[in-house]
């Protein structure tokens, strides 16, 4: 995680970083990019993206080594192309799984990545990256507010409970998939 | 038709491959910078000239981490914290998932369902670092290993492993032998259960390899300091000031701290990448488990 996030802060630092080297190339104007307070939810995005492919590749993998080959082969026989054979065996065969890992992850919506959006917080994109979670943290714990901070804390924890039930019954009507 | 049918199959077989180089200069490519940085001379580094391949190699920067005591504590310490935490976590995942797999235990759906609500809903952090606090723990070791002590998720993978791979029938037969409960579970039940076992140890010491935040909340005694949070002061927290000032001696400070960022990286990142291939199929096995629902 801190090196992942390092990892980007160096790559975007405006005098020697990847990043700048490649805006250079294009001709722009290079920056320290995580001090742009307009980028950070791109950069989170991406970063986080880039970060956890493999380990949702990992899980995705496990599911499909789940369906039966013999799916496919009934499918070929009939014609269908590579492309009908993901749409109408591989993805309703891991679609359980998605949705399951949908629902969990809408259940900590408002929790996100605290850990890394603390890592990439610097004075000047604050504006953009103060999320509930650090600013929990830096009431709390840095200012010693606690009793503040713990209100925040623990209507932050109902909404992300609420949500979590609320994906879960949709989840249940949309496609009988659901946690409980 | 067989013909137009083939034709669509290549098109999208070339689109696939496509797709998957793409997503493959987009992981392996910043490795790759990384290592070719962190061996590179810092000038080049800063004039922007690798690309691909390391200029000037030379080996620098690696010599300025090994003569870096902060980083060898911090990996000291770091060990230290995966190893006494992974077994206080495994002691501790054990003594709570088994009794609640056992079927006769009384009330143990109730346990499990207050167990489950913790993952979704809980008083956050201030709470809990108000409790440690209190304990007397903050700015010790223990900080590092007690408070997370136990993982609801992984209890919950290991119930299901205990429901899944041992048979009632087992029990049964080992009791009318005259065997104990802490003897069935010593004798019977874990090395029947190491697959899973080594699941745990998996996921508990990368989490403790990576933990950084309750270190940052707990400690602030700069000798209990993990490698993270060094990591996290050489690379994040000098980035702000490079932006600030600029003057003679500053240059020599910056080549020298620059490529020392990468090295680090590096170094931090070693352990991990040399045991995952190896550990992979745990990772997965693990996955498995847990897509079990319990």
């Amino acid at each position: 995680m801190v090196v992942v996030v390092g990892m980007l802060a160096t790559f975007s630092n405006a005098r020697y970083g990847i990043f700048n080297q490649i805006i250079r190339l294009f001709g722009g104007e290079p920056t320290y990019l995580l001090a742009k307070r307009e980028l950070f939810q791109t950069i989170y995005v991406f970063s986080n993206a880039w970060q956890n492919t493999g380990w949702r590749a990992i899980i995705y993998m496990a599911a499909l080594a789940g369906i039966n080959p013999n799916l496919y082969e009934a499918a070929v026989v009939d014609g269908a192309s590579r492309f009908r054979q993901i749409m109408h065996i591989s993805l309703p065969g891991i679609l359980p799984t998605i949705i399951i890992l949908l629902i969990l992850r809408i259940g900590r919506i408002l929790n996100l990545a605290f850990h890394k959006i603390l890592l990439m917080q610097n004075p000047l994109n604050m504006e953009t990256s103060d999320v509930i979670s650090t600013f929990v943290y830096r009431v709390g714990i840095l200012e010693g507010n606690y009793s503040f901070s713990t209100a925040v804390g623990l209507f932050n924890a109902v909404l992300n409970l609420t949500l979590l039930f609320l994906a879960n019954r949709f989840a249940k009507q949309m496609s009988e998939t659901s946690l409980w | 038709m067989a013909a137009i049918k083939l034709n669509q199959d290549t098109i999208f077989t070339v689109l696939i491959y496509i797709f998957l180089s793409l997503l493959v200069i987009a992981i392996v490519y910043p490795l790759i910078y990384v290592v070719s940085a962190s061996f590179s001379d810092p000038l080049a580094l800063l004039n922007g000239e690798i690309w691909f391949l390391p200029i000037r190699p030379n080996l620098k920067a690696y010599k300025n981490v090994m003569e870096n005591e902060q980083i060898w504590r911090g990996y000291k310490n770091t060990i230290l914290y995966t190893v006494v935490g992974t077994a206080i976590n495994l002691v501790l995942s054990i003594m709570v998932a088994y009794p609640l797999s056992r079927k006769d235990l009384k009330g143990a759906n109730l346990v499990m369902i207050i167990i489950v609500i913790t993952m979704f809903f809980r008083g956050g952090i201030v709470p809990l670092y108000l409790v440690v606090r209190r304990l007397g723990l903050t700015n010790t070791f223990w900080a590092m290993v007690i408070p997370t002590g136990v993982t609801t998720y992984n209890v919950i993978i290991m119930r299901t492993f205990f429901r899944a791979t041992i048979p009632d029938e087992l029990k049964d037969s080992a009791f009318i032998d005259g065997c104990s409960n802490i003897a069935f579970l010593l004798r019977i039940v874990l090395p029947l259960s190491g697959s899973i076992l080594a699941v745990m140890v998996l996921f508990y010491s990368v989490f403790h390899w990576n933990d950084f935040f309750n270190a940052l909340i707990y400690l602030s005694d700069r000798k209990l300091f993990p490698l993270q949070l060094i990591l996290r002061e050489i690379l994040l927290q000098s980035n702000v000031e490079d932006m600030v000032g600029e003057d003679a001696g500053y240059l020599e400070h910056l080549l020298r701290s620059e490529a020392l960022k990468y090295t680090v990286i590096i170094f931090a990142s070693l352990p991990m990448l040399i045991l995952y291939p190896f550990l992979q199929r745990f990772f997965v096995k693990g996955v498995m488990i847990g897509a079990i629902k319990g």
